[in-house]
């Protein structure tokens, strides 16, 4: 039997094929899936804040964008995957409460993404796919044998990117 | 000045208790006056939760529940949410609208929707009035929004904030009787860092 492995928010794991991993009700946070085709290995980041460096409180490293995706390549290369072909799928930094005004509140989401993308590109890992943005929350469930990240939002059909 | 919110739990409990309990009790008060029905409240329970627990306790992170939130400025700075279940939310939709149908298929049609809204704005509005009632302090509350989804995405918005200081979250859970039905509402006050230092210097114990 295939386990579902689960990642709670601010919270990191990674997973072999047949098994799959999730993280429930993302909203502004972002979810971070880091991929070994070849070997099958999967890694998942439930990111809430985007810099580590802005925070004095920073010692819970899958917290951040920069140093969850650090951490996940970390222990993808313990558990054997080639972190050189790694490739990325991305998804969450919803805007939850539509208030206008430039404010910390009303960015989070955007500023998670912005620096998912950033801290990838720095480390030269392609973002193969993405659903991010918009006002509305995101399960999501990707498959290492599949490759496939399984999207579900409330009141929307499944997606798969 | 004090940041971690640990350290604000621990050594204010009883003054965020005495926060929670008036500005409950207010709501309450401002509910029961339109639902022209008595309306009991439990004594408020103050919480320190992980980001994980806060989903928990209102049925997982995938369940669906409504958020209404609100900007705080003035001397206070930072958000006010106002979280309840579907049912609740129901619950109180019909009684509003006196069993009044208004025909729509959608579960919460639009009419449905700005009830919800008003009923929000009136909570919300009732409870901040009675924290700048006991600080003596200025708090202007911004037009709230309102939010129908998932737990853990509606709840990530607070968490997020509480995530700027440490790896918990100030719950403060109210629960309302309305004749002989619960209907649990959850107040989440956010003040910025900055402010739990106003809060409590306005109280004299800074």
């Amino acid at each position: 039997m295939a386990d579902v492995i689960r990642v709670g928010m601010a919270d990191l794991n990674i997973c072999k094929a047949p098994d799959s991993i999730t993280t429930l009700g993302l909203g502004s946070c972002v979810g971070i899936v880091l991929y070994d085709k070849r070997n099958k290995i999967a890694g998942l980041a439930h990111i809430m804040l985007p810099d580590s460096t802005q925070i004095r409180n920073n010692s819970n490293l899958a917290k951040f964008a920069d140093t969850g995706i650090d951490q996940l390549i970390h222990e993808l290369k313990t558990a054997g995957a080639d972190i050189k072909s790694l490739t990325a799928k991305i998804a969450g930094g919803a805007q939850m409460f539509s208030f206008s005004g430039s404010s910390d509140l009303t960015k989070v989401g955007d500023r998670n993404v912005e620096a998912t993308v950033q801290k990838l590109e720095t480390l030269r890992i392609p973002i193969l796919a993405s659903d991010t943005g918009k006002n509305y929350g995101r399960t999501i469930v990707f498959s290492p044998e599949t490759g496939l990240l399984q999207i579900k939002a409330v009141g929307k059909e499944i997606s798969y990117i | 000045m004090s940041s971690d919110i640990k350290d604000i739990y621990s050594r204010n409990l009883d003054i965020l208790s005495e926060i929670g309990n008036i500005g409950a009790g207010n709501a309450t008060t401002a509910l029961a006056q339109i639902i022209g029905n008595k309306v009991n409240m439990d004594v408020p329970q103050v919480r320190l939760l992980g980001f994980n627990e806060l989903t928990e306790i209102v049925g997982g992170a995938e369940n669906i529940v409504i958020g209404i939130m609100c900007r705080i400025e003035g001397d206070l700075t930072g958000m006010m949410m106002f979280m309840l279940e579907k049912s609740a939310a129901n619950h109180l939709i019909d009684i509003v609208m006196m069993g009044f149908d208004d025909g729509s298929e959608e579960e919460f049609s639009e009419m449905k929707l700005s009830a919800l809204h008003e009923l929000g704005n009136i909570i919300v509005g009732a409870y901040l009035n009675a924290l700048a009632g006991l600080t003596g302090l200025k708090v202007i509350e911004s037009i709230p929004h309102l939010s129908i989804d998932m737990a853990g995405a509606i709840l990530s918005v607070p968490a997020i904030e509480f995530g700027k200081m440490g790896d918990e979250a100030l719950l403060i859970e109210s629960r309302f009787f309305e004749e002989d039905r619960a209907v649990s509402g959850y107040f989440i006050l956010i003040p910025d860092v900055a402010s739990y230092d106003t809060i409590l210097k306005s109280l004299h114990i800074g």
